[in-house]
Protein backbone atom coordinates (compact mmCIF):
# COMPACT_ATOMS: atom_id res chain seq x y z
CA UNK A 1 0.00 0.00 0.00
CA UNK A 2 1.45 3.45 -1.06
CA UNK A 3 1.34 6.59 1.49
CA UNK A 4 -1.48 8.20 0.01
CA UNK A 5 -3.73 5.09 0.36
CA UNK A 6 -2.50 4.62 4.21
CA UNK A 7 -3.24 8.64 4.30
CA UNK A 8 -6.82 8.49 3.16
CA UNK A 9 -7.67 5.30 5.73
CA UNK A 10 -5.65 6.56 8.36
CA UNK A 11 -7.29 10.18 7.54
CA UNK A 12 -10.53 8.78 7.71
CA UNK A 13 -9.57 6.74 11.15
CA UNK A 14 -8.76 10.17 13.10
CA UNK A 15 -11.50 12.06 12.34
CA UNK A 16 -14.14 9.22 12.97
CA UNK A 17 -12.63 9.04 16.83
CA UNK A 18 -12.29 12.40 17.03
CA UNK A 19 -16.18 13.25 16.31
CA UNK A 20 -17.16 10.25 18.37
CA UNK A 21 -15.12 11.44 21.47
CA UNK A 22 -13.23 14.71 21.06
CA UNK A 23 -10.29 13.83 23.17
CA UNK A 24 -6.99 15.40 23.61
CA UNK A 25 -5.55 12.11 22.87
CA UNK A 26 -7.57 12.18 18.96
CA UNK A 27 -6.21 15.48 18.64
CA UNK A 28 -2.62 14.54 19.73
CA UNK A 29 -3.35 11.58 16.96
CA UNK A 30 -3.74 14.30 14.09
CA UNK A 31 -0.38 15.90 15.60
CA UNK A 32 1.43 13.03 14.78
CA UNK A 33 -0.50 12.68 11.74
CA UNK A 34 0.73 16.02 10.07
CA UNK A 35 4.57 15.23 10.98
CA UNK A 36 4.22 11.96 9.02
CA UNK A 37 2.25 13.84 5.75
CA UNK A 38 4.97 16.73 6.45
CA UNK A 39 7.65 14.00 5.85
CA UNK A 40 6.05 12.81 2.90
CA UNK A 41 5.92 16.43 1.44
CA UNK A 42 1.95 15.97 1.36
CA UNK A 43 1.09 19.89 0.68
CA UNK A 44 -1.81 21.16 2.67
CA UNK A 45 -4.50 21.44 0.40
CA UNK A 46 -4.46 18.03 -0.50
CA UNK A 47 -5.63 16.85 3.23
CA UNK A 48 -8.32 19.97 3.06
CA UNK A 49 -9.57 18.04 -0.18
CA UNK A 50 -8.98 14.80 1.70
CA UNK A 51 -11.23 16.47 4.32
CA UNK A 52 -13.94 16.71 1.77
CA UNK A 53 -14.18 13.76 0.49
CA UNK A 54 -14.12 11.39 3.80
CA UNK A 55 -16.57 14.50 4.82
CA UNK A 56 -19.05 13.54 2.02
CA UNK A 57 -18.56 9.74 2.22
CA UNK A 58 -19.10 9.41 6.12
CA UNK A 59 -21.95 11.94 6.61
CA UNK A 60 -23.87 12.70 3.34
CA UNK A 61 -25.94 14.80 5.33
CA UNK A 62 -23.42 17.35 5.73
CA UNK A 63 -25.46 20.68 4.60
CA UNK A 64 -24.11 21.25 0.81
CA UNK A 65 -23.08 24.81 1.91
CA UNK A 66 -20.55 23.44 4.43
CA UNK A 67 -19.13 20.91 2.09
CA UNK A 68 -18.88 24.22 -0.69
CA UNK A 69 -16.55 26.21 2.04
CA UNK A 70 -14.09 23.94 1.41
CA UNK A 71 -13.16 25.32 -1.57
CA UNK A 72 -12.68 28.35 -0.32
CA UNK A 73 -10.08 26.67 2.42
CA UNK A 74 -8.69 24.56 -0.40
CA UNK A 75 -7.77 27.58 -2.45
CA UNK A 76 -6.14 29.90 0.86
CA UNK A 77 -4.27 26.74 1.27
CA UNK A 78 -3.01 26.38 -2.06
CA UNK A 79 -1.26 29.59 -1.09
CA UNK A 80 0.47 28.09 1.99
CA UNK A 81 1.49 25.17 0.35
CA UNK A 82 3.56 26.92 -2.62
CA UNK A 83 5.21 28.93 0.48
CA UNK A 84 5.90 25.61 2.21
CA UNK A 85 7.69 24.42 -1.14
CA UNK A 86 9.89 27.32 -1.80
CA UNK A 87 10.82 27.37 1.72
CA UNK A 88 11.48 23.80 1.46
CA UNK A 89 13.80 24.07 -1.30
CA UNK A 90 15.78 27.97 0.07
CA UNK A 91 16.52 25.36 3.07
CA UNK A 92 17.77 22.66 0.67
CA UNK A 93 19.81 25.54 -1.01
CA UNK A 94 20.94 26.80 2.28
CA UNK A 95 22.26 23.51 3.23
CA UNK A 96 24.15 23.16 0.06
CA UNK A 97 25.95 26.54 0.54
CA UNK A 98 27.16 25.81 4.01
CA UNK A 99 28.48 22.63 3.05
CA UNK A 100 30.65 24.04 0.27
CA UNK A 101 31.35 27.19 2.82
CA UNK A 102 32.55 24.24 4.79
CA UNK A 103 34.83 22.98 2.04
CA UNK A 104 36.25 26.55 0.88
CA UNK A 105 37.00 27.07 4.52
CA UNK A 106 39.15 23.69 4.58
CA UNK A 107 40.95 24.80 1.53
CA UNK A 108 41.98 27.71 2.85
CA UNK A 109 43.07 25.89 5.94
CA UNK A 110 45.44 24.17 3.57
CA UNK A 111 46.33 27.03 1.08
CA UNK A 112 47.16 29.24 4.17
CA UNK A 113 48.82 26.92 6.70
CA UNK A 114 52.13 27.44 8.14
CA UNK A 115 53.88 25.40 10.63
CA UNK A 116 55.09 26.54 13.78
CA UNK A 117 59.11 26.30 13.96
CA UNK A 118 60.41 24.39 16.43
CA UNK A 119 64.08 26.04 17.63
CA UNK A 120 66.61 25.75 20.25
CA UNK A 121 66.28 28.46 23.09
CA UNK A 122 62.73 30.18 21.34
CA UNK A 123 59.24 28.61 22.53
CA UNK A 124 56.82 29.56 20.08
CA UNK A 125 52.82 29.60 20.80
CA UNK A 126 50.42 29.95 18.09
CA UNK A 127 46.10 30.37 17.70
CA UNK A 128 43.97 31.67 15.21
CA UNK A 129 40.21 31.00 15.41
CA UNK A 130 37.77 32.43 13.25
CA UNK A 131 34.74 34.59 13.88
CA UNK A 132 32.67 33.09 11.16
CA UNK A 133 33.62 29.98 8.45
CA UNK A 134 36.42 31.92 6.55
CA UNK A 135 39.28 33.65 8.62
CA UNK A 136 40.50 36.99 7.60
CA UNK A 137 43.31 36.84 9.90
CA UNK A 138 46.33 34.94 8.98
CA UNK A 139 49.89 34.50 10.54
CA UNK A 140 52.58 32.97 9.11
CA UNK A 141 55.82 32.15 9.96
CA UNK A 142 59.35 31.43 7.83
CA UNK A 143 62.17 29.50 8.85
CA UNK A 144 65.13 30.07 6.81
CA UNK A 145 68.62 29.21 6.27
CA UNK A 146 69.87 31.47 8.10
CA UNK A 147 68.11 29.91 11.18
CA UNK A 148 66.16 33.35 11.44
CA UNK A 149 62.76 33.21 12.58
CA UNK A 150 60.35 34.99 10.52
CA UNK A 151 56.56 36.12 12.52
CA UNK A 152 53.81 37.98 10.06
CA UNK A 153 50.58 38.55 11.59
CA UNK A 154 48.00 39.75 9.47
CA UNK A 155 44.25 41.68 9.92
CA UNK A 156 42.22 42.40 6.33
CA UNK A 157 39.79 45.09 7.36
CA UNK A 158 36.31 43.08 6.36
CA UNK A 159 35.23 39.89 7.18
CA UNK A 160 34.15 36.43 5.80
CA UNK A 161 34.43 35.35 2.00
CA UNK A 162 36.40 39.02 0.64
CA UNK A 163 38.80 39.19 3.40
CA UNK A 164 39.84 35.41 3.25
CA UNK A 165 40.21 35.51 -0.96
CA UNK A 166 42.17 38.28 -0.55
CA UNK A 167 44.47 36.96 2.37
CA UNK A 168 44.99 33.99 0.10
CA UNK A 169 46.40 36.78 -2.30
CA UNK A 170 48.84 38.47 0.49
CA UNK A 171 50.01 35.14 1.33
CA UNK A 172 51.05 34.04 -2.42
CA UNK A 173 52.51 37.89 -2.79
CA UNK A 174 54.80 36.94 0.35
CA UNK A 175 55.50 33.50 -0.76
CA UNK A 176 57.14 34.87 -4.07
CA UNK A 177 59.48 37.41 -2.24
CA UNK A 178 62.63 36.79 -2.94
CA UNK A 179 64.60 33.96 -0.35
CA UNK A 180 67.32 36.46 0.19
CA UNK A 181 67.26 37.74 3.70
CA UNK A 182 64.67 40.60 3.33
CA UNK A 183 64.11 42.79 6.26
CA UNK A 184 60.56 43.29 7.62
CA UNK A 185 60.54 47.01 6.29
CA UNK A 186 61.07 45.80 2.80
CA UNK A 187 58.86 43.05 2.74
CA UNK A 188 56.16 45.59 3.98
CA UNK A 189 56.97 47.98 1.44
CA UNK A 190 56.32 45.43 -1.24
CA UNK A 191 53.06 43.77 0.09
CA UNK A 192 52.04 47.44 0.25
CA UNK A 193 52.84 47.36 -3.42
CA UNK A 194 50.58 44.76 -4.54
CA UNK A 195 47.56 45.29 -2.82
CA UNK A 196 47.88 48.90 -3.55
CA UNK A 197 47.26 47.74 -6.89
CA UNK A 198 45.37 44.63 -7.06
CA UNK A 199 42.50 45.34 -4.02
CA UNK A 200 39.04 46.69 -3.46
CA UNK A 201 39.93 50.36 -2.68
CA UNK A 202 37.94 50.15 0.79
CA UNK A 203 39.78 46.89 1.52
CA UNK A 204 43.10 46.94 3.60
CA UNK A 205 45.18 45.10 5.37
CA UNK A 206 47.11 45.63 8.56
CA UNK A 207 50.74 43.92 9.24
CA UNK A 208 53.15 43.06 11.72
CA UNK A 209 56.52 41.69 10.39
CA UNK A 210 59.11 40.78 12.92
CA UNK A 211 62.28 38.52 12.07
CA UNK A 212 64.20 37.45 15.33
CA UNK A 213 67.54 36.24 15.08
CA UNK A 214 68.88 33.22 17.37
CA UNK A 215 72.69 34.11 16.91
CA UNK A 216 72.27 37.80 18.06
CA UNK A 217 68.42 36.80 20.29
CA UNK A 218 67.40 40.52 18.30
CA UNK A 219 64.07 41.11 16.76
CA UNK A 220 63.98 43.55 13.84
CA UNK A 221 60.23 44.20 13.21
CA UNK A 222 57.91 46.83 10.97
CA UNK A 223 54.38 47.71 11.10
CA UNK A 224 51.50 48.11 8.92
CA UNK A 225 49.20 49.79 11.02
CA UNK A 226 48.57 46.92 13.13
CA UNK A 227 47.45 46.39 16.73
CA UNK A 228 50.94 46.50 18.44
CA UNK A 229 52.59 43.78 19.97
CA UNK A 230 53.41 43.40 23.57
CA UNK A 231 57.04 43.38 24.89
CA UNK A 232 57.56 41.65 28.32
CA UNK A 233 60.81 42.07 30.18
CA UNK A 234 61.40 39.18 32.70
CA UNK A 235 64.14 40.34 35.18
CA UNK A 236 61.60 43.51 35.61
CA UNK A 237 58.40 41.52 35.05
CA UNK A 238 57.44 44.34 33.13
CA UNK A 239 54.94 45.03 30.09
CA UNK A 240 55.29 47.24 27.83
CA UNK A 241 53.66 48.10 24.08
CA UNK A 242 55.57 46.87 21.31
CA UNK A 243 55.38 50.52 19.49
CA UNK A 244 55.87 50.85 16.23
CA UNK A 245 54.16 53.04 13.35
CA UNK A 246 53.26 53.04 10.25
CA UNK A 247 50.16 53.01 7.72
CA UNK A 248 48.08 49.88 6.61
CA UNK A 249 48.67 48.12 3.76
CA UNK A 250 47.58 49.52 0.32
CA UNK A 251 46.41 52.87 0.71
CA UNK A 252 49.54 55.13 -0.57
CA UNK A 253 51.54 53.23 -3.19
CA UNK A 254 55.39 54.60 -1.74
CA UNK A 255 54.79 54.02 2.20
CA UNK A 256 57.75 53.47 3.80
CA UNK A 257 57.64 51.27 6.82
CA UNK A 258 60.31 52.16 9.71
CA UNK A 259 62.55 49.34 11.04
CA UNK A 260 62.52 48.27 14.62
CA UNK A 261 64.84 46.45 16.44
CA UNK A 262 64.48 44.67 19.87
CA UNK A 263 67.09 42.65 22.17
CA UNK A 264 65.06 39.74 23.91
CA UNK A 265 66.72 38.47 26.72
CA UNK A 266 66.15 35.27 28.59
CA UNK A 267 62.39 34.66 30.05
CA UNK A 268 61.43 37.83 27.87
CA UNK A 269 58.19 37.65 25.52
CA UNK A 270 56.81 38.87 22.47
CA UNK A 271 53.23 38.83 22.45
CA UNK A 272 51.93 39.70 19.11
CA UNK A 273 47.67 39.63 18.40
CA UNK A 274 44.91 41.03 15.91
CA UNK A 275 42.71 43.49 16.95
CA UNK A 276 40.12 40.41 17.52
CA UNK A 277 42.02 39.99 20.57
CA UNK A 278 41.43 43.99 22.01
CA UNK A 279 37.96 44.42 20.30
CA UNK A 280 36.98 41.79 22.40
CA UNK A 281 33.92 43.13 23.55
CA UNK A 282 31.99 41.70 27.05
CA UNK A 283 28.54 43.07 28.74
CA UNK A 284 30.89 45.91 30.50
CA UNK A 285 32.17 47.35 27.80
CA UNK A 286 35.76 46.52 26.12
CA UNK A 287 38.04 44.32 27.71
CA UNK A 288 40.95 46.50 29.25
CA UNK A 289 44.71 45.65 28.20
CA UNK A 290 45.19 45.40 31.89
CA UNK A 291 42.74 42.20 31.73
CA UNK A 292 44.45 40.72 29.20
CA UNK A 293 48.14 41.42 30.61
CA UNK A 294 46.41 39.83 33.85
CA UNK A 295 45.77 36.58 31.74
CA UNK A 296 49.30 36.47 30.38
CA UNK A 297 50.39 36.60 33.93
CA UNK A 298 48.36 34.36 35.10
CA UNK A 299 49.22 31.67 32.87
CA UNK A 300 52.99 32.61 32.40
CA UNK A 301 54.93 29.70 34.26
CA UNK A 302 53.51 27.43 31.07
CA UNK A 303 54.23 27.02 28.08
CA UNK A 304 54.02 29.35 25.09
CA UNK A 305 51.38 27.35 23.30
CA UNK A 306 49.42 26.62 27.16
CA UNK A 307 49.40 30.37 27.32
CA UNK A 308 47.55 31.10 23.87
CA UNK A 309 45.61 28.57 24.17
CA UNK A 310 44.15 29.20 28.00
CA UNK A 311 43.79 33.28 26.93
CA UNK A 312 41.86 32.63 23.96
CA UNK A 313 39.41 30.60 26.24
CA UNK A 314 39.01 33.08 28.86
CA UNK A 315 38.55 35.78 26.41
CA UNK A 316 36.17 33.28 24.56
CA UNK A 317 34.08 32.89 27.75
CA UNK A 318 33.87 36.98 28.51
CA UNK A 319 32.40 37.40 25.53
CA UNK A 320 29.42 34.34 26.06
CA UNK A 321 31.51 32.11 23.68
CA UNK A 322 30.45 34.87 20.19
CA UNK A 323 33.38 35.59 18.91
CA UNK A 324 32.91 38.75 16.87
CA UNK A 325 35.63 39.24 15.24
CA UNK A 326 38.37 36.77 13.95
CA UNK A 327 41.06 35.86 16.92
CA UNK A 328 44.71 35.82 16.49
CA UNK A 329 47.14 35.44 18.82
CA UNK A 330 50.98 34.73 19.05
CA UNK A 331 53.91 34.35 22.04
CA UNK A 332 57.25 34.08 21.45
CA UNK A 333 59.68 33.47 24.38
CA UNK A 334 63.21 33.20 24.91
CA UNK A 335 63.87 30.36 26.67
CA UNK A 336 65.41 30.89 30.45
CA UNK B 1 23.02 48.23 16.79
CA UNK B 2 22.13 51.84 15.07
CA UNK B 3 23.61 55.03 13.32
CA UNK B 4 22.36 58.33 12.23
CA UNK B 5 23.73 60.16 10.22
CA UNK B 6 22.95 64.23 9.83
CA UNK B 7 24.09 66.35 6.79
CA UNK B 8 23.93 69.58 7.00
CA UNK B 9 25.38 71.38 3.20
CA UNK B 10 26.36 74.55 4.39
CA UNK B 11 28.16 77.40 1.96
CA UNK B 12 32.13 76.13 2.71
CA UNK B 13 31.40 72.72 3.43
CA UNK B 14 29.39 69.71 3.93
CA UNK B 15 29.06 68.92 7.55
CA UNK B 16 28.46 65.24 8.34
CA UNK B 17 26.99 64.07 12.12
CA UNK B 18 27.15 60.31 13.10
CA UNK B 19 26.21 58.52 15.69
CA UNK B 20 25.44 55.60 17.26
CA UNK B 21 27.96 52.80 16.57
CA UNK B 22 30.05 51.65 13.40
CA UNK B 23 30.70 48.23 12.83
CA UNK B 24 30.14 46.41 9.79
CA UNK B 25 26.12 46.19 10.15
CA UNK B 26 25.90 49.90 10.06
CA UNK B 27 28.85 50.99 7.79
CA UNK B 28 27.30 49.96 4.20
CA UNK B 29 24.98 53.08 5.46
CA UNK B 30 27.88 55.40 6.16
CA UNK B 31 29.16 54.23 2.79
CA UNK B 32 26.23 54.96 1.05
CA UNK B 33 25.75 58.37 2.29
CA UNK B 34 29.55 59.42 2.38
CA UNK B 35 30.59 58.08 -1.00
CA UNK B 36 28.58 60.21 -3.58
CA UNK B 37 29.68 63.31 -1.63
CA UNK B 38 32.84 62.16 -1.78
CA UNK B 39 32.96 61.73 -5.63
CA UNK B 40 32.02 65.45 -6.27
CA UNK B 41 34.79 68.03 -7.53
CA UNK B 42 36.42 70.21 -4.50
CA UNK B 43 34.10 69.12 -2.01
CA UNK B 44 34.74 69.89 1.12
CA UNK B 45 34.08 67.92 3.94
CA UNK B 46 33.98 67.44 7.62
CA UNK B 47 32.60 63.88 9.41
CA UNK B 48 32.09 64.68 13.36
CA UNK B 49 32.09 61.60 15.14
CA UNK B 50 31.82 63.02 18.77
CA UNK B 51 28.81 60.80 18.72
CA UNK B 52 29.86 57.58 17.85
CA UNK B 53 30.59 55.08 20.60
CA UNK B 54 31.98 52.05 18.73
CA UNK B 55 33.83 51.95 15.46
CA UNK B 56 35.78 48.64 14.02
CA UNK B 57 37.94 48.21 11.42
CA UNK B 58 34.91 48.25 8.60
CA UNK B 59 34.47 51.92 10.17
CA UNK B 60 38.26 52.68 9.38
CA UNK B 61 37.91 51.36 6.10
CA UNK B 62 34.99 53.33 4.89
CA UNK B 63 37.08 56.43 5.94
CA UNK B 64 40.08 55.63 4.09
CA UNK B 65 37.86 55.17 0.83
CA UNK B 66 35.93 58.54 1.36
CA UNK B 67 39.39 60.21 1.90
CA UNK B 68 40.84 58.52 -1.07
CA UNK B 69 37.82 59.73 -3.30
CA UNK B 70 38.09 63.38 -1.86
CA UNK B 71 41.38 63.36 -2.87
CA UNK B 72 41.06 62.19 -6.07
CA UNK B 73 38.59 65.11 -6.72
CA UNK B 74 40.87 67.77 -5.06
CA UNK B 75 38.90 68.12 -2.08
CA UNK B 76 39.09 68.58 1.71
CA UNK B 77 38.64 66.11 4.45
CA UNK B 78 38.42 66.38 8.12
CA UNK B 79 37.64 64.42 10.77
CA UNK B 80 36.49 65.87 14.10
CA UNK B 81 35.58 64.50 17.33
CA UNK B 82 37.28 61.58 17.71
CA UNK B 83 37.23 59.85 20.83
CA UNK B 84 40.47 58.41 23.20
CA UNK B 85 39.59 55.09 21.53
CA UNK B 86 38.84 56.13 18.54
CA UNK B 87 41.83 58.39 17.90
CA UNK B 88 43.84 55.46 19.37
CA UNK B 89 42.66 53.32 16.11
CA UNK B 90 43.59 56.11 13.81
CA UNK B 91 47.14 56.51 15.39
CA UNK B 92 47.95 52.66 15.33
CA UNK B 93 46.86 52.36 11.40
CA UNK B 94 48.73 54.92 10.74
CA UNK B 95 45.66 57.14 8.92
CA UNK B 96 46.04 60.28 11.82
CA UNK B 97 49.34 60.70 9.43
CA UNK B 98 47.87 61.19 6.45
CA UNK B 99 44.21 62.07 7.07
CA UNK B 100 43.49 65.47 9.42
CA UNK B 101 41.73 64.56 12.33
CA UNK B 102 41.17 67.37 14.70
CA UNK B 103 39.60 65.92 18.21
CA UNK B 104 38.53 69.37 18.84
CA UNK B 105 35.10 70.11 17.45
CA UNK B 106 35.26 72.82 15.66
CA UNK B 107 33.02 76.19 16.71
CA UNK B 108 33.25 74.94 19.86
CA UNK B 109 34.07 77.64 22.26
Amino acid sequence: MDFREMMESKYRELLENYIKEQSEQALYAGQKFSRKTIEQKISPEEIVSLHKSLLIEMYPDVPEKVINSFDILLEVMIGYGLAYREHQSLRHKQEELRSEMEIAANVQQTLLGTKVPVINGLDIGAISVPAKHMNGDYYHFVHDENNCISVAIADVIGKGIPAALCMSMIKYSMDSLPENRMGPSSILENLNRVVEQNVDPSMFITMFYGMYDPATNILSYASAGHEPGIYYNAEKKEFTELSARGLLLGVEKRTKYKEYKKEILPGDMVILMSDGVTECRTDEGFIERETLLGYINKYIHLSAQEIVNRIFKELEKLQHFQLRDDFTLIILKRDV
Amino acid sequence: MNISIDVKEKDTAIELTVSGEIDAYTAPKLRETLFPLSEENGVNMVVDLSGVSYMDSTGLGVFVGVFKNVRANDGQFKIVGLSERLQRLFEITGLADIININSQIEGGV
